[in-house]
């Protein structure tokens, strides 16, 4: 493996990046289309779907994909298909807002208390350490029994449990970045310290803070599903991937496809989020690229 | 040794353990209404000399800080309270459902070590052929796919096809060991999933990193056997940063339980926790998060130790 070269990471002005990661990634490229297909079919669902997730039709319950067209139907007469797409919707919008929250307010705190140092970043670092240190399901039962089922208590829990994955990757960064040379000589001419973290520190710490966002976002959907699964999150009737693998686990056995379908919609679209985030990591770390890649 | 423990314990395991307790204490103040009303819970009719007596024998008169003080002095006395629902102490309550969480934990890592340390290395040696491949993509689904998925999954397909294993409830280890073990296969199999995943792939990485090291080229030209060579120092040295992972993983599978014990109707610790929130049981939600959360850091600090047992070089840098 000594021998093995690393492909320098060139990008070059006229190919960008865009074109550079799909011609080095194939099989993430495939990922990110089907993501990029899940996310269209989740923002039109009401154009898509067959019929309403919601509204029960008790003569059409529990019937086969092969009687009732599409994905089948539930225990209460529910289209399969459309429940997934509406689903879907919630379980990337849970996704996206709780990760773009945990990556601002963690970033700030990483860039913050990795330049100032001090106290303050002990505190806030320990802080952090004690929100790490909660299992993510754990916590979100304690924000639960305080603020009830719902979307925003999970947002919240998702929120707190990726907030110091942030704050470590970019403090990490940070403490090695504030030692170069054009960071001192941005000091010396006189930039303000948010002026040096915001042009000269953040675009270098972007890489990484990109490549957990893919990972963080693969986090996020399982979290909202297992708590929706739970009981905790999606509050009925209202369609999740995870309540509907556990309102449906009675009526498994004689209707399968009730929870078959909604689990491969879940499965499918964590698998690409991991893909396309792994690429990513591989494409943006030359380090990584011998050990992880083949 | 005992000095870099020492510093461990000190800087990062009692500072993360207060912050916990304060966050714990802390939500429990924030529950809507009374805590009065909370602790009581619902249905008594009680006078109001009596909810000044429960306030004041709980230390509600008095100032928040020192509130917390006295209730950190219980907890680490052992008194966490009395459930609501059961009006046992929670205290014994987690003790009770212990045994069944850590033999399912105990269990799913042992069966994860087992299965994905070979698969690993062998994924590693055999890199870039066909089996490297699907050992890879396997790991790739276990890590993506969520474990009450594959519970559901196995449930599914145990259920309808291969009705060997109970897909529900849990026999207790006094009721014989071979259907003990029966009910847990399937947990097993589905908490142990993700640390499985993790330990492949971190094996394979860590494993292909050592074999490109120069200290092998000279273990070859000393006319070693490639399988010494391999087995001996680039695996040896190979599964130490593993040690890791596996007590980060090991950690979290603790959160894995609440739901695979959901799942599989096994009273185990998670279960309790679950149970608690849906009941609005908040002593018993107090005690087990605040359980399993110092169970969590504990098991970081045992990983740490190790590895620093394993690779002497961590204790200098402390």
């Amino acid at each position: 493996m000594a021998e093995e070269r690393v492909a320098p990471l060139v990008i070059s002005r006229r190919q960008g990046f865009l074109i550079t990661f799909v011609q080095r990634n194939h099989i993430a490229s495939v990922a990110a289309s089907i993501l990029v297909l899940i996310v269209v079919s989740a923002i039109i669902a009401p154009v898509l779907a067959p019929g309403d997730p919601v509204d029960m039709s008790p003569i059409d319950r529990l019937k086969s994909p092969a009687d009732a067209g599409y994905l089948g139907t539930d225990a209460f007469g529910r289209d399969i298909l459309s429940r997934i797409l509406y689903g879907a919707r919630i379980s990337l919008g849970v996704g996206v807002v709780s990760v773009l929250a945990a990556a601002a307010v963690g970033t700030l705190i990483g860039l913050v208390s990795g330049y100032l140092g001090g106290w303050q970043e002990y505190l806030t670092m320990r802080l952090m350490d004690v929100l790490f240190s909660f299992p993510s399901i754990l916590l979100a039962i304690l924000i639960v029994s305080i603020w009830g089922a719902g979307f925003s208590s999970i947002v919240l829990a998702i929120a707190l449990v990726q907030t110091p994955i942030f704050a470590r990757i970019v403090r990490a960064s940070t403490l090695s970045l504030k030692e170069m040379e054009y960071v001192h000589a941005a000091k010396t001419a006189g930039a303000s310290t948010w002026r040096i973290l915001s042009r000269h520190v953040l675009p270098n710490v972007a890489a990484p803070i990109l490549v957990q966002l893919a990972l963080s976002m693969s986090g996020a959907v399982v979290l909202e599903a297992a708590l929706s699964y739970l009981g905790l999150g999606a509050v009925p009737p209202t369609p999740s991937l995870g309540s509907m693998l556990s309102e449906n686990r009675s009526a498994m056995e004689i209707a399968p496809w009730t929870v078959l379908y909604p689990g491969i919609a879940l499965a499918i679209l964590v698998l690409c989020i991991n893909m396309l985030g792994d690429a990513l990591r591989d494409f943006l770390d030359p380090r990584l690229r011998t050990a992880m890649s083949p | 040794m005992l000095s870099f423990l020492a510093r461990r314990i000190i800087t990062v395991f009692i500072p993360t353990l207060l912050g916990i307790s304060i966050l714990v204490f802390g939500a429990m103040r924030q529950i809507p209404g009374d805590f009065v009303d909370v602790l009581i819970g619902v249905g008594p009719d009680v006078s109001e000399q009596q909810r000044e007596d429960i306030a004041r024998s709980y230390g509600l008169d008095k100032p928040l800080p020192v509130q917390y003080v006295l209730w950190l002095g219980n907890v680490l006395q052992g008194d966490m309270g009395t459930s609501l629902r059961s009006g046992k102490p929670v205290a014994s309550e987690i003790i009770g459902r212990l045994p069944v969480t850590l033999e399912l934990a105990g269990l799913a890592t042992i069966a994860s070590l087992v299965l994905a340390i070979p698969a690993g290395i062998v994924s590693a040696l055999r890199r870039g052929r066909m089996s490297d491949s699907v050992l890879r993509l396997v790991a790739l689904v276990g890590l993506s796919v969520p474990n009450f998925l594959i519970a559901t999954m196995l449930v599914l397909f145990v259920s309808t096809k291969w009705s060997f294993f109970p897909t529900t409830g849990f026999v207790p280890i006094t009721e014989g060991i071979g259907a003990n073990l029966k009910s847990l296969v399937l947990p097993t199999l589905a908490l142990g999933a993700l640390l499985a995943a993790s330990v492949m792939r971190m094996t394979r990485s860590s494993v292909l990193e050592e074999l490109g090291k120069e200290y092998l080229t000279v273990a070859r030209a000393k006319g070693l056997a490639e399988r010494a060579i391999v087995l001996r120092h680039a695996v040896r040295n190979a599964l130490v940063p593993v040690i890791t992972v596996v007590g980060i993983q090991t950690g979290y599978m603790l959160g894995g339980t609440v739901i695979i014990e959901q799942i599989f109707a096994i009273p185990g610790i998670g279960r309790l926790a679950l149970d608690a929130v849906n009941q609005r049981d908040y002593p018993l939600v107090q005690g087990t998060t605040l359980f399993i959360a110092a169970a969590f850091v504990l098991m970081n600090l045992v990983t740490d130790v190790i590895y620093s047992v394993v690779d002497p070089r961590i204790r200098v840098k402390g």
